[in-house]
């Protein structure tokens, strides 16, 4: 007995030390990679990425787009926090998108981008993300690469399960993170059982314009919804949400939320809701939400108030909702391109576990129910399983596709993808992630069509893995090649932010504008020539039409400014020429700058304080006059009467 | 019909495509330009292959106190479309008449004129490229920016190509086939008088066939 144990602790021994072995190796870096890995990602100098990839900046708020192979950074597009550098949020024009019900509020975490669909492909045309925070859905135009829509979401707290779109994009989703007492109210918090409620949200999109409008909200008991992901193919028509404390705890979740063996993904049919609200089952109900939008004809954004939206309640509406029994809190929910399969991952599982929608459906049909929760039937773990992916690594959180039938799960407790076969539930391969990977993202591998021969895992931890940079490190993103049968780890690069969730495409399906045609420009306040630039004061309003173009602004001497006025420039960028943007700053501006691309008009406001002579100029290096390109403006005292007189060079305008 | 007849039809007709292609195109190439700046001349207008070419164009030149190009103070563009319309009927004219000093005159005149044209042309680069703002930000000693009239030059830092566009091939090429039908017309005997008649309607229709197309 002694020497059986002795042989089972020194096989042990060797086993660990071989594991350890093994990670050394593949930790060592380029060493081991070789020159092909270096040469598969490198992109020549003038040459293009095969794809875009977009990565959520998390507490950033901000949207980073890279290319792939390289991992070079062309852009972070803000969206849910302000960005000096742009002037976003800063300038007249973007304040009203971040406009809420609490008031302008500045930031947010932003967490999973989601590229529009046709057909259950992405097409390119937008990308949405989730504010988490305080709940919104943005919408970013992908021509432009700007932040054109913020949709605030109402009767929800934590906008996490969001904003996972259907294959033609006709919903985006948003599902709510944490109960909330619904209607909002002033209630102990321990009356949550009885008081809160979990809702999740239907955004529809104009198929046209790709506009946002909430069509319903379905009212579930007050569960965290955690992730959604609509379904494609056969099941197009569902989205699925898993949940995690079914408990319905409001103190100390990390305990009180883990004790149910079994949490739900709910399942909820948006064909049949959209039955009922014809039928005239929604609910009106008084809600108050902002929906923000920006035209690029007119360069500006609007908000408007909503008042009110339509609430389905499930026991209502029979077959609206169902709940999968799902094992031990699960995190992502993942629909395999064909459809057919959900997987449900339980992050405090070792096992993954697969639904078939085709069972789903039979148990629907035979009305075998396990119980049901405020009227929304409890379907039975054993009939709706399709498979278990056994044992294949600890804390299972996001799963994608390949177009060849197999699935990349991420595990954060053992720091992994892991690679396995869809119906057969074998795992093929097996890859270290430096540290703890959270999603993952292969271009189209949450929809029909994966495109992928990259997949890109995102951690969350990188502790050595970067020269350091004080306390706080980067996160990063890891790139695998993934064409063969093994899992082939090409580089790892940092990230903006904190990288959630990200998105990636084909280069070719994205179509990104130059320049805004002059001629087209719709702003209140455009000076469309030089001819029309010109300053007008309104009482202590003032109202300067400035315009630029290489090498100067119209005007660039302005005097009858006086102290305590509220000085608009609104300038307008003239050029006409790929890559031409300038920039405006003014000294003792309390916002930031302009940044102006061509054919658009951007306005700071300037409250002048002191008396005096304050040079302004141009803040992006146009042209090889860029240095004079620069002017004054003066400023007199409240009671001067100095005439307001403005002019470039020796034209008085 | 006749070889010199066709000929003579096909030189008036391919004038008239002068109204769908730029007569000239002159390409600046600069490494930050990767697609190349692209002026393009018809006969009645000045573009390029962007709707802000030429604002671009006048941005660039006004570093160098070159003049703004305004179409609209080039009287050119606004009578040699008469001129094109003119010699695309006396072409027709030509090859209805179809005798051979009549087709001679009218090739020698389209010479004439595209002769004349490229002078002109000339004229005008020179003027531009010359008669410069003695208050320009850069001044180089003895530098002038004319744009070679066909071929390639170095401008400070662009590379300009000057090279006719289809339009100007057309042109060209309407000459070429005035000049053949003479010279087929001058090799054959002169019995046109017998063909005139009878094949007059046949002209008719290819001619109306042609502008259709
Ligand atoms: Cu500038």
């Amino acid at each position: 007995m002694l020497s059986k144990n002795l042989f089972q602790a020194v096989m042990t021994v060797t086993l660990l030390s071989l594991v350890a072995c093994g990670q050394q190796t593949s930790m060592s870096g380029a060493g081991v990679l070789g020159s092909d890995a270096a040469s598969a990602v490198y992109v020549a100098p003038g040459e293009y990425d095969e794809f875009y990839a977009f990565f959520s900046g998390g507490f950033s708020g901000q949207l980073a787009v890279y290319g792939l192979p390289s991992g070079r950074l062309f852009k972070v597009i803000p969206v849910f926090a302000v960005d000096a550098e742009k002037g976003y949020g800063f300038n007249e024009e973007t304040k009203p998108l971040l406009n809420t019900s609490f008031g302008f509020i500045p930031w947010d975490d932003a967490h999973h981008p989601e590229l529009s669909q046709t057909n259950g492909e992405t097409d390119g045309r937008w990308i949405f993300i989730n504010g988490n925070n305080t709940p919104r859905v943005a919408r970013v135009d992908l021509s432009t690469f700007e932040t054109v829509e913020i949709i605030e979401i109402p009767n929800s707290g934590g906008n996490h399960s969001s904003p996972f779109t259907t294959e033609n994009t006709e919903y985006v989703v948003a599902g709510t993170r944490f109960g909330v007492p619904y209607p909002q109210q002033d209630v102990a918090i321990d009356s949550y059982a009885e008081n809160f409620k979990g809702m999740l949200t239907f955004i529809k999109v104009d198929p046209e314009t790709g506009e946002m409008s909430i069509a319903f909200q379905v009212l579930l008991p007050a569960f965290d919804y955690d992730l959604a992901h609509s379904g494609k193919g056969k099941s197009h028509g569902w989205t699925f949400f898993t949940s995690y404390n079914t408990e319905q705890q409001s103190t100390l979740l990390e305990v009180n939320a883990s004790k149910n063996d079994k949490d739900f993904i709910a399942a909820v049919n948006w064909k049949e809701a959209e039955r009922y609200l014809a039928e005239g089952k929604g609910h009106d109900m008084p809600s108050e939400y902002m929906h923000n939008i920006y035209s690029d004809r007119t360069h500006m954004a609007t908000s408007h108030t909503r008042n009110s939206v339509k609430v389905l309640i499930p026991s209502e509406c029979p077959g609206l909702v169902y709940f999968l029994p799902t094992p031990k809190s699960p995190h992502g929910v993942d629909v395999d391109p064909t459809g057919e399969y959900i997987v449900g991952n339980g992050k405090l599982s070792a096992d993954l576990t697969v639904h078939s929608f085709t069972r789903m459906q039979e148990a629907i049909e035979a009305s075998a129910f396990e119980t049901e929760i405020e009227g929304i039937p409890v379907l039975k773990y054993e009939d709706v399983v399709g498979g278990v992916v056994e044992k294949a690594g600890l804390g299972p959180l996001h799963t994608e596709f390949d177009a060849k039938g197999n699935a990349y799960t991420t595990f954060f407790i053992s720091s992994e993808v892991v690679k396995w076969k869809v119906g057969s539930w074998e795992v093929i391969d097996r890859a270290p992630t430096y540290y703890s990977v959270g999603h993952l993202m292969i271009p189209g591998g949450d929809s029909r069509n994966p495109e992928g021969k990259y997949l890109v895992a995102l951690n969350k931890i990188t502790k050595d893995r970067y020269l350091p940079t004080g306390p706080e490190l980067c996160q990063s993103a890891q790139l695998f090649d993934i064409s063969g049968e093994k899992m082939k780890l090409l580089s790892d690069f940092p990230t903006v932010g904190e990288p959630h969730y990200g998105q990636g495409i084909s280069a070719s399906r994205i179509n990104s504008r130059k320049i805004f045609l002059i001629e087209e420009n719709e702003h209140p306040y455009a000076a469309k020539g030089e001819k029309d630039a010109r300053v007008e004061r309104d009482g202590d309003i003032v109202h300067v039409y400035m315009t630029t173009i290489r090498s100067h602004f119209a005007p660039d001497n302005i005097e009858g400014i006086k102290v305590g006025d509220k000085v608009y420039f609104h300038v307008t960028n003239l050029e006409q020429d790929f890559d031409v943007p300038h920039g405006f700053a003014v000294m003792g501006a309390t916002n930031a700058e302009l940044l102006i691309m061509p054919g658009q008009t951007e306005t700071l406001l300037w409250e002048p304080k002191k008396e005096g002579v304050f040079p302004f100029y141009c803040t992006d290096f146009c042209s090889a006059l860029h240095q004079e390109m620069q002017g004054y403006v003066r400023v007199s005292s409240r009671s001067s009467n100095i005439a307001l007189k403005w002019g470039l060079g020796d034209l008085p305008m | 019909m006749q070889t010199s007849r066709i000929l003579m039809i096909g030189a008036a007709v391919l004038l008239l495509t002068l109204f769908i292609f730029p007569l000239w195109q002159i390409t600046l190439i600069a490494p930050q330009y990767p697609d190349g700046v692209v002026l393009k001349i018809w006969i009645d207008k000045i573009g390029g292959n962007e709707p802000g070419t030429l604002q671009n164009i006048n941005i660039l030149n006004h570093y160098v106190g070159m003049k703004p190009i305004e179409p609209e103070s080039i009287p050119e563009l606004s009578y040699l479309k008469y001129i094109v319309i003119v010699m695309a009927t006396l072409g027709l004219l030509a090859a209805w008449i179809n005798r051979k000093m009549v087709i001679l005159g009218w090739a020698v005149l389209l010479l004439a004129l595209g002769v004349l044209g490229m002078y002109d042309f000339y004229l005008w680069e020179y003027d531009y490229g010359h008669n410069l703002d003695p208050n320009a930000p850069i001044k180089i000693e003895g530098q002038a920016y004319q744009p070679p009239l066909i071929g390639q030059k170095t401008l400070l830092n662009f590379l300009a190509k000057s090279y006719p566009h289809l339009g100007g091939m057309a042109m060209f090429t309407s000459m070429i086939l005035a000049f053949l039908a003479y010279w087929i017309k001058n090799k054959t005997k002169d019995y046109e008088t017998a063909n005139t008649s009878n094949a007059m309607p046949v002209a008719d229709g290819m001619l109306a066939q042609a502008q259709a197309d």
